[in-house]
């Protein structure tokens, strides 16, 4: 259990250098407040309406067909750092990767998943 | 920079998987490209069929010695191919029996069969798994179809309620399993389920308690999967609001997963523990029992019912997991093998009898059925004395086998337990039965549209449920067989 101090001192100092922050400011700032001070954006502009809207289901599907593309590219940094000693296997490998992809892309075009209206 | 080994790559492995990944690609490219032609879709349940048949063409047979591949993380052993097979014919069964519900309900989407058959793939994994993380995967991607599957009648409350529900507690219960993961990891410094049996028979002691808060924690995990008791608070609702067919779906396949990586897990990787982690099973099991089948005496829904008796099913393969000899295990496996032909009979009927949007799924519905209809009658008959264990029929030979393993251990108490709950679930169970049989209808029977495909899924769960009680013997050497090359 020894090698996991390191893990433990760094959780510690993590949450002391938050909390000390936090009460910090608490402590040695002034509090003024005025009702200019506690609207949510301070530049001048009165907020029109409610924050609290619905969204549109479409921005969550557009969300989270950007997520699978985007994970595929993370997957694809470790094959080019390690492509040296992977070689032809690992070419084809991500071939087959990148090819479902493609097909998941294609499914997704041809569903209307990518027309807004 | 050393160079990877593709030694252990070995692709004829994973054969079963890679079809039905492929056939689930076609289902869905064909959706789409023809959707206008297909019509009413017959073409997508017969390539799920076909994709099924040479999945299991090419899992069949049994095996020598356990086949590692993919750098140790998944095994072909005679085990898991009993799994696959298991799997296989629970998935044929209910693309057989869903393909007149779904054009029913209106929800005859072509996802619908690569959904079911990329869940199977995920059950594959987990019977094959030889790794935590491998298992890990597999139950994912077996859960996340399921969750999908759950709420496919998007116009029906329940269905995106039970879908919502499955999905939050699910995830919650994923957690869970891989907290208890990386616990594990920490303590023994690997994912393989041979290097952690390993590590604990030689150096076990220096682990101290993580270990077992580990197990503690992959067992809530798989627990909640298998629907045992202090983790069932899903079961009811998402099996009452999901579609009759995925409900008949995920009450068979992904709890015999469940199981498939419970008892691997459990046995290989923690068999040195074994006096640990009983004790948690042991309660587990006595709760699962007694919780399903009291509270299922009390349901007047047929779906709740049935939802209960899954819950007191998992109650007494928990038995023969805390059992764990030779005899356990087999006839865990036995019984999984018989669960499957029983319990999706009975989903086969209940569909046959209700009507779009779930009507007539009250128990007194089926009053009178037995006139009507002597024919079905006579299947829901077979088929629920099997789940009570009554003989001539599998789930007599099941409970046989889970209870004298049970004997054999030392826990009598447990196999009494199990008897007494056996009891218990012949008057709910019979009660169907009572009401077809001895009450005047209180429904119309209007001509019922019976598609050859759910008829064919009837005889076949009756032959399995008469076969497998009758002549045993059989399947009970293949399934010796296939623990052997387990340990």
């Amino acid at each position: 259990m020894v090698q996991y101090l390191p893990i433990l001192i760094l959780l510690i100092l993590a949450f002391g250098f938050a909390i000390t922050n936090i009460v910090l400011s608490v402590l040695l700032g002034t509090q003024k407040p005025t009702p200019e001070k506690l609207t949510p954006y301070e530049c001048g502009i009165d907020p029109v309406g409610s924050a609290h809207e619905r969204f549109s289901v479409k921005f969550y599907l557009i969300a989270m067909l950007f997520v699978i593309f985007d994970i595929e590219v993370v997957f694809l940094y470790p094959w080019a750092v390690a492509f040296q000693s992977l070689k032809l296997f690992g070419f084809i490998e991500i071939l087959i990767f990148v090819g479902i992809f493609l097909i998941c892309y294609f499914y997704i075009w041809k569903r209307g998943g990518l027309e807004w209206e | 920079m050393t160079n990877v080994s593709v030694m252990t790559f070995n692709i004829l492995s994973v054969l079963p998987i890679l079809v039905l990944a492929g056939f689930g690609m076609i289902v869905l490219f064909v959706d789409i490209l023809f959707s206008k032609r297909l019509g009413d879709k017959n073409i997508l349940a017969y390539l799920s069929l076909a994709g099924i048949i040479i999945a299991a063409i090419v899992s069949r047979g049994t095996t020598p010695i356990a086949l590692y591949s993919f750098n140790e993380t998944f095994v072909i052993d005679n085990y898991s191919l009993f799994f696959n097979f298991i799997f296989l014919l629970s998935t044929g069964l209910v693309i057989l029996i869903s393909h007149q519900y779904m054009k029913r309900e209106n929800i005859n989407y072509g996802e619908y069969y690569a959904l079911i058959l990329f869940s199977t793939i995920g059950m594959m994994l987990m019977a094959s798994g030889a790794d935590l993380l491998n298992i890990y995967i597999g139950l994912e991607v077996m859960s996340i179809s399921i969750y999908v599957l759950t709420g496919l009648k998007r116009s029906k409350l329940t269905s995106n309620e039970a879908s919502l529900k499955y999905f939050l507690l699910g995830a919650f219960a994923t957690g869970f399993l891989l907290y208890g993961v990386s616990i594990i990891y920490g303590a023994t410094g690997s994912f393989n389920l041979k290097e952690i049996a390993d590590f604990l028979i030689n150096k076990g002691d220096v682990t101290g308690p993580f270990v077992y808060l580990g197990v503690g924690l992959i067992i809530i995990g798989l627990g909640f999967k298998v629907a045992s008791v202090p983790f069932h608070a899903w079961v009811p609702d998402v099996y009452e609001g999901a579609p009759t067919a995925v409900t008949a779906f995920m009450s068979v396949g992904p709890k015999a997963a469940a199981f498939a990586a419970f008892i691997r897990i459990l046995m290989t990787a923690f068999g040195s523990t074994h006096y640990e982690w009983q004790k948690i099973v042991y309660v587990l099991a006595i709760l699962t029992m007694t919780v399903g089948n009291v509270v299922a005496v009390a349901q007047t829904n047929i779906k709740r019912m049935l939802a209960y008796s899954s819950i007191a099913h998992a109650g007494y393969l928990l038995v023969a997991l805390v059992a764990a000899n030779t005899l356990g295990v087999s006839g865990m496996l036995f019984y999984l093998l018989t669960y499957v032909f029983m319990n999706i009979g009975v989903f086969a009927i209940v569909i046959i009898l209700s009507q779009r949007n779930d009507g007539f799924m009250q128990i007194n519905d089926y009053a009178g059925l037995g006139y009507k209809h002597p024919l079905l009658a006579i299947a829901m008959t077979l088929f629920l004395l099997s789940m009570a264990g009554i003989p001539p029929t599998a789930g007599f030979i099941g409970k046989f086998y889970i209870f004298s393993a049970a004997i054999k251990s030392g826990y009598i108490g447990l196999a009494v337990i199990g008897m007494i709950n056996s009891v218990i679930s012949v008057y709910y169970y019979l009660r169907v039965t009572v009401v077809m049989y001895m009450q005047e209808p209180v429904r119309e029977f209007y001509p019922l549209t019976i598609s050859p495909f759910i008829v064919a899924a009837v005889v076949i769960s009756v032959i399995g449920t008469l076969h497998l009680g009758i002549f045993p013997s059989k399947i009970m050497e293949l399934v010796q067989q296939s623990i052997l090359t387990m340990r």
